[in-house]
């Protein structure tokens, strides 16, 4: 494997870690406040649809964007109305909201464009286009720092930067923010928020409300960066994938970021790689490379390495007493 | 009382309108389609296409169904067989397990598989040559590349596919034996005819590796591989249905597997079809490559006599392209 083959495969890392990025995220802010958030899928899924088609007949990606954030929002707060204000099971009503995103999105699209469900092909701005960062021709020549910055830094869509600028964001509101300190107070002892005077089921639908924007941003990444239109299932489970690395990552957000990147590396490896061949003795698999996020799930899981830590009131709804 | 008789009134009613529907529809053609969905724009499409120009000629009608998973399949042949439609045709080799136990059990009523395999006196198969019109559209990728590095993407690994593989390759050696091939396939399940971000994907990726034309033969997935080399400025080759018009100027040709005139003609023979296997192959215009308005720019006069030359000397067997399935592997890499 030369160099050239290295940046390309990081390359491909990075676009495939956005979207699990954000979805990863968005599941941190929901289970931080003790909501487990299975339907990121759902959500994901939901808000490709909306900004594929909102993009389409407006022509500015952006209003699109903005329309797969509100699809989002609203599978959030249907899932917040269930589980907090009524106190149904959260991973019941998630379970639900990626059921209800697979039938509408294709029931809805079948009947706007009648192409099963599909969008039709996004052109010009109603897409994301590559932005070249400066000096990355001029500079791509240089021996090895310039593929690295021409390849591997330039030439992603806006959005893969913002999410990567998110990262730090979300690391200062959650743990130098008063909003921040409450919210996790929230997800560990919601009695003593709620004691503090301050109400648990508000600190938990603002939680809600931030895990359907960044849903939102991961779902138009979806089709509206990656791909040029929406087609069905188009999350392919990476909302479980996002979930998974949100355990691996102990629900802290800067090792989110390490858990998304190394899952998209396992992907751009199977993607790139196929079977790997270890020194002619054996073949790895594909199956196996595209199991080992979960591999390693259970791993962390089961606590043979490292442990994972969830927030102590997490998939408990609160019921203030009386 | 009066309730209930309203209720009976009804009953009655949906049951006669029942009847009605049964009897006027019983002999009616079906179409089943496979997990790509009838919208690929690709095989499926193909399909899709022949049975509409079927039923827009004759005035007749016939009944379909997009499987969304892979348990409906049995059950969806099972349905239109017990409700009296006939012929039935299926599009997807992975229908052929399926078959094999639902045909016996409905001995006066035809199937047609397209791309599969299955031995019953019921049974039609239709067989495409699709080596042979995956070397020609090869020759034209390799005319084509400047880089002399050409790229593959297929859809499931199945060695269906890998006899795309394996004549477009031989294609592009003919024209050139330094070439480089490139080859990745989607995934090993039903979910890699469906995938447009993952083909992306890899279309970006052969593309850093030098790689000027790609030929995707992954139904639904084609769909993000065409996109991104349009994107990229690169040429791809389509498949199955014509695809030219997707990308004026970027899809170079496409390679035609006439999936609709397997259809048409089940469909306009009806109950009489006649069974066994059926090859489609480029001597009987059953595969072919597209051109057209859409790509009349960039199919050069010079590869349209090259591809052209190919195409005789296959009908005429002075070319003889491998086949993949023939014995599961191939003579070039």
């Amino acid at each position: 494997m030369d160099f050239l083959q290295v940046i390309l495969t990081l390359d491909m890392t990075i676009r495939l870690s956005v979207v699990l990025l954000l979805a990863c995220l968005a599941g941190l802010f929901s289970e931080r406040s003790g909501v487990v958030d299975i339907g990121l899928e759902g959500k994901m899924l939901i808000a490709a649809f909306a900004s594929a088609a909102v993009a389409y007949e407006s022509g500015h990606v952006w209003i699109g964007v903005l329309a797969g954030c509100g699809a989002a929002l609203l599978f959030s707060a249907i899932h917040g109305i269930a589980s907090i204000i009524y106190r149904g099971d959260q991973i019941i009503s998630g379970v639900a909201l990626n059921f209800l995103a697979s039938g509408l999105t294709i029931v809805i699209g079948d009947a706007i464009y009648n192409k099963g469900g599909q969008t039709p092909v996004l052109t010009g701005s109603a897409r994301f286009e590559d932005i070249t960062l400066p000096f990355a021709d001029a500079v791509a020549d240089v021996r090895l720092l310039g593929p690295i910055y021409s390849e591997l830094i330039s030439g992603h869509k806006s959005i893969v930067y913002y999410a990567f600028m998110i990262v730090p964001v979300v690391w200062w509101v959650l743990y130098r923010t008063r909003f921040g300190l409450r919210l996790r107070a929230v997800g560990e002892n919601p009695a003593s928020v709620d004691t503090a005077g301050i109400s648990v089921y508000m600190m938990r639908f603002k939680a809600l409300a931030i895990t359907g924007i960044l849903c939102g941003l991961a779902g138009a990444y979806l089709s509206t960066a990656q791909a040029a239109g929406f087609g069905r299932e188009m999350t392919a489970g990476r909302g479980y994938i996002a979930l998974a690395a949100l355990i691996f990552a102990n629900w802290r957000p800067i090792h989110a970021m390490g858990a998304c990147l190394l899952f998209g590396f396992l992907e751009a490896i199977s993607n790139l790689y196929p079977n790997i061949d270890v020194f002619g003795l054996f073949t790895i698999p594909v199956q196996f490379t595209q199991a080992l996020p979960y591999i390693l799930t259970v791993v962390i899981l089961a606590g043979f390495i490292g442990k994972a830590i969830p927030p102590k009131a997490v998939g408990q709804p609160y019921e203030k007493e009386h | 009382m009066k309730l209930i008789k309203t209720l009976l009134g009804a009953a009655a009613i949906v049951a006669a309108a029942s009847t009605a529907f049964a009897e006027g529809h019983g002999a009616n053609p079906a179409i089943i389609f496979d997990l790509g969905g009838k919208f690929d724009k690709s095989f499926n499409e193909a399909a899709f296409t022949g049975a509409q120009r079927w039923a827009e000629e004759t005035g007749g009608e016939f009944r379909e169904i997009e499987l969304s998973s892979e348990a409906q399949r049995e059950q969806a042949l099972r349905r239109f067989a017990e409700q009296g439609a006939n012929p039935i045709v299926m599009t997807g080799f992975a229908f052929s397990s399926a078959l094999e136990t639902v045909a016996p059990d409905f001995p006066d009523t035809k199937f047609v598989i397209v791309d599969g395999y299955v031995d019953a006196p019921n049974v039609r198969v239709v067989a495409f040559s699709e080596h042979e019109g995956s070397y020609l559209v090869g020759v034209a990728a390799a005319m084509a590349s400047e880089s002399d590095v050409v790229g593959f993407v297929g859809g499931m690994d199945i060695p269906l596919i890998r006899k795309f593989a394996c004549g477009y390759v031989q294609g592009v050696k003919s024209v050139n034996p330094d070439a480089t091939v490139i080859q990745n396939m989607t995934g090993t399940t039903p979910a890699a005819w469906n995938d447009p971000v993952k083909g992306g994907e890899l279309t970006r990726a052969q593309i850093a590796q030098g790689a000027d034309v790609v030929y995707a033969a992954a139904g639904g997935t084609g769909v993000g591989v065409l996109q991104t080399a349009a994107d990229e400025g690169i040429f791809s080759v389509g498949v199955d249905s014509n695809q030219n018009y997707l990308h004026p100027g970027s899809v170079l040709t496409s390679m035609l597997k006439r999936v609709d005139n397997a259809v048409y003609e089940a469909f306009t023979e009806g109950t009489m079809l006649s069974t066994g296997v059926v090859v489609m192959d480029t001597s009987t215009g059953g595969i072919d490559y597209a051109v057209d308005e859409y790509n009349a720019d960039v199919f050069t006069d010079e590869i349209a006599a090259a591809v052209e030359a190919a195409k005789a000397g296959i009908i005429d067997g002075s070319i003889v392209v491998h086949n993949y399935e023939s014995d599961n592997s191939c003579p070039v890499e």
